[in-house]
């Protein structure tokens, strides 16, 4: 049910961009709203990362995976349990560009007789490098629209990605991965009820919204293509801070432009900003070395101490009183 | 804690690559519209112009299959007239400049369609 919504809800929101343009609403979906999106979108990033940045990290969080720099004999594992920056910002690198977390993904079954079996499941990992590539090409293949001249490394990408020069415009590789991995990330939440249990609104519908925005891109430049020419004056418009809305870009042009504003507008308050936040996840980022350096807590509040030659003159009268011996004397 | 200029840097970095097109756009002034100049007097293609502009790539690549794998050369058009299937001959008739007709948008929207890897470029005063 939650993932029906979440498809409807992105259907619905493709069908108003794309009818609300054809009533006149061409400036709104084409100028306002993507201005106000991108800066909801920047905003909201620079609101969370600096959010984050003042938040106390008071100690080492060592949750690690491999064996700690110790003694010169114990083989240490400088990648998995650093013990420098360095090497902490290596296995940080190392996530944001591998995903080595999601590899180790692990897979637990009840099979025939009661027999309970933990296996590795490497199709998460997969799927999620395949679809976090082929959407970081096509968001740089669409700076063609965004730049004049277009730099030479975008041509570079858009070469590549077309090699197999299949069919006119060329199938591009991307094109075809992105769908293909959405698709199965979405249908591994559905297929196994214990993911479809625990998986809300808020996983379905970031899937169902890329999903929109890249099967409309397909669209527009395999079946329905666009007047490319004009989408790009609207694009360069809207970064030369001088927008206008030029004579025929077609509607689906408009749903896609809407999308796209829906995703940037959602982004900062979703699990999607796990593009900023990766970089700050505390059991990447910090060292593990808790054991070479002591690490004292800034914001600890000063400790009176009260020696007991402080205590003993404090109560020096009571204990002479007393005939306890004194250490003064 | 002692991480924060560290992180503010790294937004701050992040921020302005991703307004780079704005950068640029604020860099080189405003850009041209591309206009591909058309030197004919014929006052159609072999299709409407919003046709041609959209879907001219699939029309020269069902010709090129057409012409190449089943030998058959005459394309009719949807208002009813013959054109010979030819990008040397027909095409460029009326469009014999490619440097203003067809690199006009191709290289506003850097498109590079491999029809020259097998025609001749038609020669140009530049």
């Amino acid at each position: 049910m939650r993932v029906v919504w979440s498809l409807l809800l992105v259907g619905a929101l493709a069908l108003v961009g794309f009818f609300g343009a054809q009533a006149g609403g061409q400036a709104l979906f084409g100028i306002v709203l993507p201005y106000l999106a991108m800066a909801v979108f920047l905003v909201g990033i620079a609101v969370r990362v600096v959010g984050w940045a003042r938040s106390p990290v008071p100690f080492r969080i060592t949750t690690t995976c491999g064996q700690e720099r110790s003694l010169a004999w114990i083989k240490a594992s400088p990648l998995d349990n650093p013990s420098t920056g360095l090497g902490a910002a290596a296995r940080v690198l190392l996530e944001v560009l591998t995903f080595r977390s999601l590899f180790r993904n692990n897979r637990s079954e009840l099979r025939d007789g009661g027999r309970f079996t933990v296996s590795a499941d490497k199709w998460l990992w997969a799927a999620a490098l395949a679809f976090h590539y082929s959407f970081l090409v096509v968001f740089l293949r669409h700076y063609r629209f965004f730049a004049e001249p277009v730099p030479a490394v975008v041509a570079w990408i858009q070469g590549l990605d077309g090699f197999f020069q299949v069919g006119l415009p060329v199938v591009y590789v991307t094109d075809i991965v992105l769908v293909v991995a959405l698709g199965y990330l979405l249908w591994r939440r559905l297929a196994d009820p214990r993911l479809r249990y625990i998986s809300l609104p808020a996983d379905y519908f970031p899937l169902a919204l890329l999903l929109g925005i890249a099967l409309s891109g397909v669209l527009l430049r395999y079946v329905s293509k666009a007047d490319v020419v004009a989408v790009k004056e609207l694009a360069i418009g809207l970064v030369s801070l001088h927008p206008t809305v030029p004579q025929g870009i077609d509607p689906l042009v408009f749903a896609h432009i809407f999308l796209v504003s829906v995703l940037l507008t959602y982004f900062p308050f979703s699990k999607l900003v796990h593009m900023a936040g990766v970089f700050l996840s505390p059991t990447r980022n910090l060292a593990n070395d808790n054991r070479m350096r002591r690490h004292i807590n800034p914001w600890n509040p000063p400790i009176v101490g009260h020696t007991y030659a402080e205590w003993e003159h404090e109560f020096h009268d009571k204990l002479v009183a007393s005939g306890i011996p004194l250490d003064e004397e | 804690m002692r991480d924060r200029g560290l992180i503010l840097t790294g937004l701050t970095i992040f921020l302005a690559l991703l307004l780079a097109p704005v950068w640029q756009a604020a860099l080189r002034g405003s850009a041209r519209k591309p206009e591909p100049k058309i030197v004919t007097k014929a006052k159609q293609c072999v299709e409407p112009t919003a046709e041609m502009r959209r879907n001219h790539m699939q029309l020269l690549n069902t010709w090129r299959d057409t012409v190449v794998r089943r030998d058959q050369r005459t394309y009719l058009a949807a208002d009813g007239k013959t054109v010979t299937m030819s990008l040397s001959g027909t095409c460029m008739s009326c469009h014999p400049n490619k440097k203003e007709f067809c690199d006009a948008c191709h290289n506003y929207l850097a498109v590079n369609p491999y029809c020259w890897e097998c025609h001749i470029e038609p020669k140009e005063k530049s």
